[in-house]
């Protein structure tokens, strides 16, 4: 199979896959390398990337992040699950698209702005957009080939991604769940064990819950923050 | 948008960024929040890419905190300043070609009224004196004589500081900059009368001095527009690099302006002071 589409790193300002005669496909159809195949082909690839490659990561977008509608809810729950399956998966939201300077953490979040950055930072060789919207998802998913050796997933709602490796068009929960079943189904052929779990928190939110912290979770070093009867506490540092 | 659109999808919340989650739990969308209370909330925009002791930074983290809907705004600027602190807002913004952001706002305000006939969607233009008062005065005047129900902000550093320190129209009369060496020939051009002639429903003029009266005047300017028509505001914001304002000396500047010809100054139709009267009943009853 000819492949068009390949991770980078492809060079500054790579040719747009549409310009290399890559075309969106029709229901039913998926993009692998920039080629059509159906859709079970497609999925066994992303499955086989997101379990082989390092540091697999998914990117979920404001569709997916913020509740508003009962189907991005639904979304929501399905990419969760997709992301329990994946042996040590991470999630790095991206919220929402503003620019974001002098810098953003790359380990808590992604900018479709600068997506090389996060990508670089956490060594990320595999990834899945789900729930961006299209004219975000085309910026970043060509900025990540140009600079980075990443392999893309877009699982898109409408139409697909050229310059993603792999491009899953009309996908909803549903297709999600298909996903997270084809990687069930590769993990096991591949002879890997793994216990579904959901990856780690993000590392931007505080270990304590302070709103709800007692002062006796503070254990020996209570006495630190409250003096014992009688005790006055002079120096301070 | 809306209060369903900054709702964490569940299972998602320890997935969010701590920006994110504090916006949600302690920010102001769904609230209304005293701008003296700002140190309490979770800011809309807080870190920006500009010059130290910019008075327009300050400007803007004042009129993010004095939204009347903020989950019900989008806010529309053009090539300048302001723009780089206001893009990184957590609410909508629209970036227009230079000059054009009248004319954005005018069709945006229209289709989110065809939309969203049964919802209250604030369109505010927060743009400079270049883009307001030369490069976008046609347009400006003509979402005026338009009658177009939205606010425009102006906010006038009398310069192009993103440039190089060329002279704009509301640069006073006589002032020296990098690219005016030999002073600028021309009187400020009167923004606040041209608003009044065209159209305009309310009108104020501020130098930024006291949080409180820029809280309300922004407050009236948005709740005018959605009823009435055009409203406007004027406001100083001094480029404190292209007229070598020391950082510390920025708001003392503020203050001598004020005094001079920046004095705060506020008019309405006899419609819109009715109107505004009512609403702030409404609120104070809701209040309490």
């Amino acid at each position: 199979m000819a492949k068009i589409i390949t991770p980078g790193p492809s060079g500054y300002v790579p040719t747009p896959a549409v310009f290399e005669g890559v075309q969106i496909t029709p229901p039913g159809k998926a993009l692998l390398y920039g080629e059509w195949v159906d859709e079970e082909t497609a999925m066994r690839e992303a499955a086989l990337a997101m379990l082989t490659r390092k540091n697999p990561t998914i990117f979920p977008g404001p569709l997916v992040l913020w509740g508003y509608n009962a189907s991005a809810i639904e979304k929501a729950q399905a990419v969760l699950e997709l992301a329990k399956e994946i042996p040590n998966c991470r999630i790095i939201p991206m919220p929402d698209y503003r620019p974001k300077y002098p810098k953003i953490n790359p380990e808590a979040e992604i900018n479709p702005n600068h997506p090389n950055l996060t990508i670089l930072h956490n060594r990320i060789e595999a990834c899945i957009f789900v729930g961006v919207h299209c004219h975000y998802a085309n910026l970043s998913l060509r900025m990540i080939r140009a600079g980075t050796n990443c392999f893309t997933i877009a699982l898109c709602a409408e139409m697909g991604h050229e310059d993603a490796m792999v491009s899953i068009r009309d996908v909803h929960a549903e297709k999600i769940l298909e996903l997270r079943d084809m990687v069930i189904k590769v993990r096991e052929e591949l002879g890997i064990k793994w216990e579904p779990k959901l990856p780690p928190e993000n590392p931007s939110l505080p270990k304590e819950h302070f709103e709800t912290l007692n002062i006796a979770d503070y254990g020996d070093y209570a006495y630190l923050l409250h003096p014992r009867k009688g005790e006055t506490v002079e120096e301070t540092e | 948008m809306g209060l369903e659109y900054v709702k964490i999808s569940p299972g998602f919340e320890k997935y969010m960024p701590k920006d994110y989650v504090d916006l949600v739990k302690y920010g102001q969308f769904g609230k209304q929040i005293d701008v003296q209370q700002i140190d309490q909330i979770k800011e809309l925009v807080e870190e920006h890419p500009m010059c130290a002791g910019c008075y327009m930074a300050y400007f803007v983290r004042i009129f993010y905190a004095s939204l009347p809907k903020p989950e019900d705004t989008i806010v529309l600027g053009t090539a300048g300043c302001a723009r780089l602190a206001l893009s990184q807002a957590a609410v909508p913004f629209i970036y227009g070609n230079y000059g054009d952001t009248n004319a954005v706002a005018s069709g945006l305000k229209r289709a989110l009224s065809i939309r969203f006939p049964d919802k209250i969607k604030d369109v505010v233009v927060v743009a400079g004196d270049g883009g307001l008062m030369d490069i976008g005065f046609g347009m400006t005047m003509h979402s005026w004589f338009r009658r177009e129900k939205f606010t425009t902000i102006m906010v006038d550093n009398e310069v192009y500081g993103n440039t190089g320190g060329q002279e704009s129209g509301m640069s006073p009369k006589g002032v020296q900059l990098k690219m005016a060496p030999k002073g600028k020939k021309f009187d400020k051009i009167n923004a606040v009368e041209l608003a009044k002639t065209a159209g305009c429903v309310y009108v104020a003029k501020l130098a930024p001095t006291n949080p409180k009266r820029i809280a309300k005047t922004i407050k009236r300017a948005i709740l005018a527009a959605r009823e009435l028509g055009p409203t406007f505001i004027h406001v100083y914001t001094s480029c404190n690099i292209e007229y070598s304002i020391p950082t510390e000396r920025v708001l003392a500047d503020a203050k001598e302006r004020e005094k001079n010809d920046f004095g705060f100054y506020e008019w309405m139709t006899d419609e819109a002071k009715e109107y505004l009267e009512e609403q702030e009943k409404k609120m104070a009853e809701a209040k309490t």
